[in-house]
C-alpha cells in the first residue's frame, strides 16, 4: 500500500511504528454439526471454558489496577458453575459445544442487560469470554489485542471497553475502521494522550508489520521506512516533553487568560495543577440504582469533590439521563428516539423531585465546604427552560446557574438564554449530533460528527458572541475542547474557558501559549470561512 | 436450615471487587452457601454470574442459608465479608 490512508483524526499527536491488527471474533459456521456424543461435547465445552479461565487469570496477573480486576472477574465467570450447568443443559438439547456456549451466554447476557447500569456492562465481558471459548473450539486465532512484543500501532474494526482496559504502554497509536469523534475509542485515546484516527476505511487491509505513521490531528495514516518512523517518534517525544514542561494557567502568548478546566466524574479525576472543574458529571451516583440516592448520600459525594477543589471553581452538571442512559427508578418509558426524547432537564417536567433533591444536596455541600460551585442543566432547548432552571438553582440557595448548549435551538437563541442565566457551557458532542442530525453512536457518520463542521463552528461562534455582548462566560466542555487547534479557534471566537480530560491539558496549554489573541482571532476567521471540515482543519493547521 | 440476614456493607453493592471476594469466600466453605435478596430465589454463592445477577446494592439486606456440617461457621464467615465495605 504505497498511498496515504485517510480517516478522522480524533486524538492529536504524531507517531509511527509497525501496525498490528486486533484479532477478530470467530463466527460460528452456518451449518450446525450433528452431535454424536453429548458426553464428548460436554467435555470439549468444559475444556474450552477452563482454557479461557486460565488465560484470563494469566492476563490478570500481568496488569494492575481496575484492568486486573475486570480480568480476574471475567476468569471467574468462565469457571462459573452456573454457566457450566447452562452449557451442559444446551448440549443435552442437542447443541455442539461452541453453539451451547454461545446460547448459554446469550441467555445470561439478557439477564445482565435487564439489570441495567454496571450489570449491563458485564454483558460485554461475557461476549469476550464466549469469543475466546468459541475460537478455541473452532481452532481459530484468539480474538483480542495482538501483543507483538514491540511498540506498535493498533488497528481494529472498533474497540470494546474490555479491549481498551487492556491497552498497555506498547500501543503507540490507535487506528480503527469504524467509530466517530465521540466513540469510546476516541474518548479513551484522548484520555491516555494516544494519537488516534477513526473511520479509516482501509486500515484492516494493511498487512501486519507494515510500518505506518499516524497523525491523530489530520487523520493521515501513511507507510514510512523504519528510519523515518524512528525520527517521527523522537520528534513526538520532544514535542510532548516541551508541552509538559509548560505549567500554570491557560493563556495566549500575550496573556489573554483561557482557563483550562477538567471534565471529571469524581474527586479522583481532579489533578493538583488543574485550574478547576468545567464539567462534573453526577450520573455515577444514580447508575444501577432502583431508588434515587438520598440527599444525605448525594451531599457526601459532592463534598468529596468540593473539598478536593478547594478555592477552584467547580461546574456541576445536574443528572443527565434519558432512555439511552436509563435509570430504573425514573421509570422512563422506552422511546422510539431516545436522543430526542425525555432526557436531561426534561426529566424534571414529570419528576421535579429528582432535580429538587439534587440541587438541595449540592447546595448543602457547597455551604459546608464554601466551594465556588456553578450548576448547569443538560439538554436546555429554550430560554424559558433556562430561566425556570435558574430559578430552582437560586431557590436552593446556590449563586450561579447556567445551561448547557447542546441543542441547536439553544445555540441560536444563546442571547435570550444568557439573559436568564449566569453562564453557559457548550457540549460539542451532542451539539454536533443534533446539528448534523447524525447519531453519535453511528460510526458510518463519523465525518458528519466532526466538530470542525462549519455549521457547528458557526453555532459556537454565535454563542461566543452572545457571551461577549452580555459579558457572561461561555465555556466548552465537549471533546472538541481537547483539540489544540480548535482550542485556539475557540479562544479566538471569545470562548472564556475550555474543559477536557486531564491528559489533554498539556497539548492545549502549549498550543494557546504559542499564539497571541490576535492570531487566535485570525484562526477563528479562517475556520469559519472554510467550506467544509477538512479545509477548515487544513487552513488552521497550515497557519500555526 | 440455618439462615442469616446481612446488610450489604459495600457501598457500590455486590459487583466488582466485593462480588469477587464474596464468591471466593463461598468457594472456600465446606458446604454450599446460597444467597438471596428480597423476592429473588436463592442462588449458589459460589457462582459469580448468579451473585452479580442478584443486583444487590449497598445497604440492601441479603439472606444467606446453608445446611450440613459446618453450616453455622460458613454463615459466620460469609456474613463477615458481606457486611464489610470491600471496596474501601
Amino acid at each position: 500500500m504505497p498511498e496515504v490512508l485517510r480517516g478522522l483524526g480524533v486524538s492529536p499527536g504524531r507517531t509511527a511504528g509497525p501496525v498490528h491488527a486486533m484479532g477478530t471474533p470467530p463466527v460460528l459456521p452456518a451449518v450446525e454439526p450433528e452431535v454424536t456424543s453429548a458426553g464428548e461435547e460436554r467435555e470439549r465445552a468444559a475444556a474450552a471454558l477452563a482454557f479461557v479461565s486460565a488465560t484470563l487469570d494469566e492476563l490478570a496477573g500481568k496488569v494492575t489496577g481496575p484492568a486486573a480486576e475486570v480480568l480476574a472477574t471475567q476468569a471467574m465467570m468462565a469457571a462459573d458453575p452456573t454457566l457450566a450447568d447452562a452449557v451442559s443443559a444446551k448440549v443435552g438439547e442437542g447443541s455442539p459445544a461452541a453453539w451451547a456456549i454461545t446460547g448459554a451466554i446469550a441467555d445470561q447476557q439478557e439477564a445482565f442487560v435487564a439489570l441495567g447500569g454496571y450489570f449491563a456492562e458485564r454483558a460485554a465481558d461475557l461476549a469476550d469470554l464466549r469469543d475466546r471459548a468459541v475460537a478455541w473450539l473452532l481452532d481459530e486465532p484468539m480474538p483480542g489485542l495482538p501483543r507483538p512484543g514491540v511498540p506498535y500501532v493498533l488497528a481494529a474494526d472498533d474497540l470494546s471497553p474490555a479491549d481498551t482496559a487492556l491497552l498497555d504502554a506498547s500501543v503507540l497509536a490507535i487506528v480503527t475502521r469504524r467509530g466517530g469523534p465521540t466513540s469510546h475509542t476516541a474518548i479513551l485515546a484522548r484520555a491516555r494522550g494516544l494519537p488516534a484516527v477513526v473511520g479509516c476505511a482501509d486500515i484492516l487491509d494493511v498487512a501486519d508489520g507494515t510500518t505506518l505513521s499516524v497523525d491523530g490531528g489530520t487523520g493521515a495514516v501513511a507507510p514510512v521506512s523504519a528510519a523515518e518512523a524512528e525520527a517521527i517518534r523522537e520528534e513526538a517525544l520532544a514535542a510532548k516533553a516541551a508541552a509538559e514542561a509548560l505549567t500554570g494557567p491557560g493563556s495566549t502568548s500575550d496573556g489573554h487568560a483561557v482557563p483550562l478546566l477538567l471534565n471529571v466524574g469524581g474527586a479522583a479525576d481532579l489533578t493538583g495543577d488543574a485550574e478547576g472543574v468545567g464539567l462534573f458529571r453526577t450520573e455515577f451516583l444514580f447508575l444501577g440504582r432502583t431508588a434515587a440516592p438520598s440527599v444525605v448520600e448525594q451531599e457526601s459525594a459532592y463534598r468529596d469533590l468540593f473539598e478536593a477543589a478547594g478555592a477552584r471553581k467547580v461546574v456541576l452538571r445536574t443528572l443527565d439521563a434519558g432512555a439511552d442512559k436509563p435509570l430504573p427508578f425514573l421509570g422512563l418509558a422506552e422511546e422510539e428516539n431516545p436522543a430526542l426524547g425525555v432526557r436531561g432537564l426534561r426529566i424534571a417536567r414529570g419528576q421535579p423531585s429528582v432535580l429538587a433533591e439534587q440541587l438541595e444536596a449540592v447546595s448543602r455541600a457547597a455551604t459546608a465546604t464554601g466551594a465556588d460551585v456553578w450548576v448547569m442543566a443538560p439538554m436546555v432547548a429554550t430560554a424559558a427552560e433556562a430561566a425556570e432552571f435558574a430559578a430552582l438553582v437560586y431557590k436552593a440557595g446556590l449563586q450561579t446557574a447556567g445551561a448547557m448548549i447542546e441543542v441547536p435551538a439553544a445555540a441560536l437563541k444563546a442571547r435570550a438564554i444568557l439573559s436568564s442565566v449566569d453562564f453557559v457551557s457548550i457540549g460539542t458532542n451532542d451539539l454536533s449530533q443534533y446539528t448534523l442530525a447524525a447519531d453519535r453512536m453511528n460510526g458510518e457518520l463519523a465525518d458528519l460528527l466532526d466538530p470542525w463542521q462549519p455549521a457547528v463552528l458557526e453555532l459556537v461562534a454565535t454563542v461566543a458572541s452572545a457571551g461577549k455582548e452580555l459579558g457572561k462566560p461561555v465555556g466548552i466542555c465537549g471533546e472538541a475542547a481537547s483539540d489544540p487547534l480548535l482550542a485556539c479557534v475557540f479562544a479566538g471566537m471569545g470562548i472564556s474557558s475550555l474543559s477536557m480530560s486531564a491528559p489533554s491539558v498539556p497539548a492545549v496549554r502549549a498550543a494557546l501559549a504559542a499564539a497571541s489573541l490576535a492570531d487566535c482571532e485570525r484562526l477563528a476567521q479562517l475556520a469559519l470561512a472554510a467550506p467544509d471540515a477538512t479545509s477548515a482543519r487544513k487552513a488552521v493547521a497550515g497557519t500555526l | 436450615m440455618p439462615t442469616k440476614d446481612v446488610v450489604v456493607g459495600s457501598r457500590i453493592g455486590l459487583h466488582g471487587r466485593p462480588a469477587a471476594i464474596v464468591v471466593k469466600t463461598a468457594q472456600a466453605q465446606p458446604v454450599t452457601v446460597r444467597i438471596s435478596t428480597g423476592e429473588k430465589a436463592p442462588v449458589d454463592a459460589r457462582s459469580i454470574i448468579a451473585v452479580l445477577a442478584l443486583g444487590a446494592h449497598g445497604g440492601d439486606t441479603v439472606t444467606i442459608e446453608a445446611s450440613g456440617d459446618g453450616a453455622e461457621a460458613a454463615l459466620e464467615a460469609m456474613a463477615e465479608v458481606l457486611a464489610k465495605d470491600l471496596d474501601a
